[in-house]
């Protein structure tokens, strides 16, 4: 997919971080002041297929899938923004932490991020969400605290290689203190790392939601979340009834990759290998 | 003033082979030594320990009599064989030179730096241009002495001897003193005012 290839990066960037901020901001602003009775059940108009009057069709109890999918995408939204955030900071904390403790604090927390990504996430947050007792707590606890090892990693890795950098030692020598070396040498490389990280998280963590939805160990049924509609429609899908698949799928699909492509485009114009391209 | 080393022995680890061994040499202002030995006798490590990134096990390092400052800018600044391992990738030029405080007027011409190259990123520059920031910057810093780690090792004959006129003619303007780290014997005989072999020490 190369939208706005006309562009170059920093504007493809803008174009993709605007579209996706609308989008993300419509979405969430909607879902919530959608009142209950557009998503009610109304069974004289069960089954319809996309019309003007329902753009994405209603299913099998009437609801209105167009606005049903809106508010499943705000309470997505919220889910992958606010995991995503917890696992990046605890992504920060270990990985800082990993590289400057002790030997035997790296060897513990190594071992812990080779545990979690030993296990299969989904298997993981299934897990995790299942003993919190479900709902959007444990759904949000479980994805937050699988998520964070592959970053953690990065972060490691990154302080530890600057530390001993040459050129950290060249300011030291020329007279700067810690905490200069730190917000413009450390910082500079972390920050990209935490920012893309953070980006290329979200998507993971909606995919993840509405997995364990779909499978039932998620949200509870009635809360209109995208995984919730996509188990629901597998029921009616032999049945004929294609719509309240593939649109309610092909919106989650939609923000994901738009998400995946500015995250993307933002670690090519951090990178400085990349950046005046 | 006068830097020296008195009797210094280093190792990177304890139980390792000693790298040098009750190594004494002294240097003024003005003067300029160049140290030469084949690779692996300690060369960098040596100059590493002169401008502070690193402490002898035994001996001392005294400028003027008193050792080297922990804190603020070192009066012995070092610069490094690779250019590019010396500068923050991720910084543009302009703030590498300002490292060392604000850029004075009269330095980029005195050292070759275009003004355009400021703006750039350092991977943007060949080593030859990299290296004349990192010998600007060092410059710069107010340092007495400066250690010089095979600077031009890496660099083809022209912008070698580009980066020793401006190094020479700069040092001599301020009065500093050079310490030249080489296993090129004709270099060292060419830009040094005295010369001090490291296989003769052994």
């Amino acid at each position: 997919m190369k939208l706005f290839r006309w562009k170059n990066r920093r504007t493809r960037t803008l174009c993709y971080m605007t579209l996706l901020g609308l989008l993300l901001l419509a979405a969430y602003l909607f879902g919530l002041l959608i009142p209950e009775e557009a998503v009610a059940t109304d069974f004289m108009n069960a089954k319809l297929p996309p019309s003007l009057e329902h753009p994405f069709g209603t299913d099998s109890l009437g609801r209105d899938l167009f606005f049903r999918t809106l508010k499943g995408l705000s309470v997505s939204i919220t889910v992958g923004i606010f995991a995503s955030l917890i696992s990046a900071v605890i992504a920060v904390l270990v990985g800082v932490a990993a590289a400057v403790g002790s030997k035997w604090l790296d060897n513990a927390i190594c071992f812990v991020i080779d545990l979690f990504m030993g296990v299969p996430h989904t298997v993981l947050v299934l897990l995790i969400s299942f003993a919190l007792g479900r709902g959007l707590k444990g759904l949000l606890v479980g994805i937050a605290v699988t998520h964070w090892t592959g970053l953690a990693r990065v972060i490691r890795g990154e302080v530890l290689t600057l530390r001993n950098h040459p050129f950290v030692a060249v300011s030291r020598r020329l007279g700067k203190s810690s905490g200069w070396i730190l917000r413009h040498h450390l910082l500079p490389h972390l920050l990209p790392q935490f920012l893309v990280g953070l980006i290329l998280m979200f998507p993971h963590a909606i995919l993840h939601e509405a997995s364990i939805s779909f499978l039932g160990y998620g949200l509870s049924p009635e809360q209109p979340a995208i995984g919730i509609i996509l188990s629901e429609s597998m029921k009616y899908l032999s049945a004929g009834l294609w719509w309240p698949a593939v649109f309610p799928g092909l919106t989650l699909v939609l923000i994901v990759l738009l998400v995946d492509k500015f995250g993307d485009n933002l670690k090519r114009i951090l990178d400085p290998y990349s950046a005046q391209e | 003033m006068r830097l020296e080393a008195k009797g210094i022995s280093f190792r990177y680890q304890k139980k390792q082979p000693w790298i040098l061994k009750d190594l004494s040499l002294s240097i003024e202002s003005g003067e300029r030594l160049c140290i030469f030995a084949p690779s692996g006798y300690g060369k960098t490590t040596l100059g590493l320990l002169l401008a502070g990134y690193l402490m002898p096990e035994q001996g001392s390092i005294l400028l003027s009599g008193k050792p080297l400052p922990k804190k603020g800018i070192c009066p012995v600044q070092m610069i490094h064989q690779h250019p590019e391992r010396a500068i923050n990738p991720r910084w543009r030029l302009k703030k590498v030179l300002e490292e060392s405080g604000k850029i004075e007027e009269g330095t980029l011409e005195a050292f070759g730096i275009e003004t355009a190259w400021l703006d750039r990123f350092p991977r943007e520059l060949s080593g030859g241009e990299l290296q004349r920031f990192c010998v600007a910057r060092a410059l710069a810093s107010g340092a007495e002495f400066l250690v010089c780690d095979e600077i031009s090792t890496m660099l083809d004959v022209i912008t070698q001897a580009q980066i020793w006129e401006l190094l020479l003619s700069e040092s001599e303007k301020r009065k500093r003193g050079l310490i030249i780290i080489t296993h090129n014997r004709n270099l060292a005989k060419r830009v040094g005012t005295r010369l001090l072999d490291l296989t003769e020490n052994q």
